[in-house]
């Protein structure tokens, strides 16, 4: 009687030992943390693809070592993203941590990064000052000040005089509101108005009203990917474009993911990015082809870049260290690692652990009846200037 | 009523209620076995950690609804004020986590008093839009006073050592555990001392009928703030153990899932008889982990299905449950009243 009652704490107990699994010695463990659930989903959804198509077309195997990739859904909640971390790297004996969809979702992991000694990988988030977070994380996305400040530059070229910017309020937003003003600013144009609207449920007419009434030659824009088809709509409806004000912004608002929903709206968007699903190279002809393939007909957006390249800086780290992958050895490999990524030719700044990549200035237009960010200017080599500044 | 003899009515009372809150053994196999496991599983005490926090929660939740009757879809509102004012603490280089502790669950009760007079308005519908806005509005104050909070980019801090002995962290998650289960076992004695109270037997009266409750001589509106305050408390205590174990606040915390998941717990786990909550905490974070590790994108359609099973099952019975179970395993604890 008295064992039948703690059978149910037992029970309990033989179900978390079993979730555990053991890993031998001769496999690399890729720990992945993304939200696959929840309102940014599709995030995880491309970043995941991205990193299982790089695996599938270049083998599970490297330096002998066997490349095992296990996905972990943290629903956007920084509890559980750290406590998956732990997890990964204490029981599962993950090598490297890869993901994190957003920014408190990248810091929460970063103090266990530094006790364990276990590189992570930014694939998604952000904002400037993470990689400042501990010595360990490595960044395969972008920063905003990366692509928000020569945004500010071609508008300076190009006739632009005066612009309101509008972002989400939160620390990505803040990032591209600071480095897109000050940029602009120095260059002699004129900042009429920065507006921040709220992260969540945002309702941008009132905003765009502002926009309107301050009649300015531009406006600068960022919001998460997901917000943009709803910003685009309102803009259209508002009547600034019939009032001439042009569209600027960094890619996010104009996302390859959601370029067919948010529809002719788009059309004439200009905006500095580090990948467009449309960019020139053989390589990206095949990634996207491969990668529509594999999923669907889905259309690869930057996500799925970082996802992909941050699988390419592991095997490649694991080529250089000859199969040896403690967490030290991997991240002295990634540091200066440089690599031809269907975004363009990239590097790991080994003082900053963040990518240096080629930006992009695209502007959406209509190619065999589909949407696409159109590149026509390359801004090469721009590392993230907010630690450029630093320095 | 037998006013002819109160003074032996009373007695009868005092023996009655003595006579419940007595420990029984099958509880106190269940505190050794949930020991048992923090100690068998000592890879697994980050999700213990975890089960044990949303427990506590679920208590704290257990203590108004099981109680009293008071339907919350807001309580994440003291989880996240009890969270963002241990880390605010910490993060100001006050790093003793009794300290945050106290101080997240005394912050928790103040908001608790503040906003319990909206509860005695109304009825059921009233309050949970009432619940749910005070937790959307600390969300949204949290958002925007970066400067504070850190903002939507969260707030990140370091922890001194649990009575400056036990380090919690990466190589500390067991210490971590067993810190959240110090907390949980004595503020769940106290909770079953107060249900098992003159005071949890005026609880249950007002939950069963408030008006004639108050026709007794019970002052209805006193009560019900008391426990809201208590449970308050409770629910900041359990959030500020989530902040200073996982060293991290982020706007989540106030999230409406959070209020959601906890009412489900409860629900699973049968409420008012305090050790619903634990078990539901433990049955839907377990069942969680295991099917988002086979599915990561799909797995809330699974805990979904197994919801709909379980209320299919037995509507009436979801509360009855647990006590069965328990009837099942001890027959004659669940005889004497144990649940």
């Amino acid at each position: 009687m008295i064992s039948r009652f703690s059978l149910l704490a037992a029970a309990l107990g033989a179900a978390l030992l079993a979730a555990s699994a053991r890993a031998d010695d001769n496999t690399v463990t890729i720990g992945m943390i993304l939200p696959m659930t929840g309102p940014q989903a599709s995030t995880g959804k491309q970043e995941r693809a991205g990193a299982e198509l790089y695996i599938q077309q270049h083998g599970d195997t490297v330096a002998g070592k066997k490349i095992a990739l296990v996905v972990k859904d943290d629903a956007s909640a920084a509890d559980v993203t750290k406590r998956l971390a732990e997890e990964l790297i204490g029981n599962d004996h993950a090598a490297v941590l890869m993901g994190f969809g957003l920014t408190p979702l990248a810091l929460a992991a970063a103090p266990v990064a530094t006790e364990a000694k276990v590189p992570e990988i930014v694939t998604a988030a952000a904002t400037a000052m993470i990689t400042e977070k501990s010595p360990y994380i490595v960044r395969t996305s972008f920063t905003l000040p990366q692509a928000s400040a020569p945004m500010a530059e071609w508008a300076l070229k190009n006739g632009i005089k005066k612009v309101v910017t509008i972002v989400a309020d939160y620390g990505p937003g803040v990032d591209a509101e600071k480095w897109f003003s000050d940029t602009f600013e120095k260059g002699g144009g004129t900042v009429a108005e920065k507006i921040r609207v709220p992260l969540k449920n945002p309702d941008f007419a009132p905003f765009l009203q502002r926009v309107k009434d301050d009649a300015p030659d531009a406006v600068f824009v960022f919001v998460p990917s997901g917000q943009g088809a709803v910003f685009m709509k309102e803009f259209v409806e508002r009547g600034l474009d019939k009032a001439g004000i042009k569209l600027i912004g960094t890619g996010d608002v104009t996302d390859d993911d959601l370029l067919a929903d948010i529809g002719d709206s788009a059309l004439g968007a200009v905006t500095a990015h580090h990948y467009s699903a449309d960019h020139d190279s053989p390589e990206n002809k095949a990634f996207v082809a491969a990668f529509e393939k594999a999923n669907n007909g889905m259309r690869p957006n930057f996500m799925a870049v970082g996802g992909y390249d941050g699988m390419a800086l592991v095997y490649q780290a694991l080529e250089k260290t000859k199969g040896d992958a403690s967490g030290d050895a991997l991240l002295a490999a990634m540091k200066g690692m440089s690599w031809m990524s269907p975004r363009g030719p990239v590097s790991i700044d080994p003082e900053t652990r963040e990518i240096v990549q080629n930006i992009y200035v695209r502007k959406v237009e209509k190619k065999d009846g589909a949407l696409y960010n159109v590149e026509f200017a390359t801004i090469p080599d721009v590392k993230d200037p907010y630690k450029a500044a630093k320095h | 009523m037998s006013a002819a003899n109160p003074s032996a009515t009373t007695r009868r009372l005092a023996a009655h209620l003595n006579r419940r809150a007595r420990w029984r053994w099958p509880e106190i196999l269940f505190w050794l076995a949930i020991l048992a496991v923090i100690f068998a599983a000592p890879s697994r005490a980050a999700i213990i950690n975890e089960v044990l926090i949303a427990g506590l929660f679920a208590l704290s939740l257990d203590l108004i609804l099981g109680l009293a009757g008071i339907v919350s879809l807001g309580h994440a509102a003291f989880f996240g004020l009890g969270a963002y004012a241990a880390a605010i603490l910490a993060s100001k280089g006050i790093a003793d986590p009794t300290l945050g502790l106290v101080l997240g669950a005394a912050v928790a009760a103040v908001a608790g008093l503040a906003t319990a007079p909206l509860l005695l308005r109304g009825a059921d519908l009233t309050r949970l839009m009432v619940t749910l806005g005070v937790s959307l509005m600390l969300g949204e104050l949290a958002n925007r006073n970066g400067w504070l909070t850190g903002g939507a980019d969260g707030l990140n801090f370091s922890i001194a050592p649990v009575l400056g002995l036990f380090p919690i962290g990466f190589t500390g998650q067991r210490n971590a555990a067993l810190y959240s289960f110090a907390v949980l076992f004595i503020l769940f004695t106290i909770a079953r001392r107060l249900a098992q109270s003159p005071f949890g037997l005026a609880l249950a009266a007002i939950r069963e009928n408030r008006l004639r409750a108050g026709a007794l001589g019970i002052d209805t509106s006193r009560r019900i703030i008391a426990i809201y305050v208590v449970a308050a408390a409770y629910a900041g205590a359990a959030g500020a153990l989530l902040a200073q174990t996982t060293q991290i606040v982020s706007l989540d915390l106030f999230d409406f899932h959070r209020s959601a998941d906890v009412m489900l717990m409860l629900i699973i786990g049968g409420a008012g008889y305090l050790y619903g909550g634990l078990i539901g905490a433990s049955a839907f974070i377990v069942l969680r982990d295991v099917i988002s590790a086979a599915t990561p994108e799909y797995w809330e359609f699974w805990i979904g299905l197994a919801l709909v099973i379980l209320v299919l099952a037995g509507r009436e019975r979801i509360g009855e449950a647990p006590r069965r179970l328990i009837a099942f395993f001890a027959p004659r604890a669940a005889r004497r009243g144990v649940a």
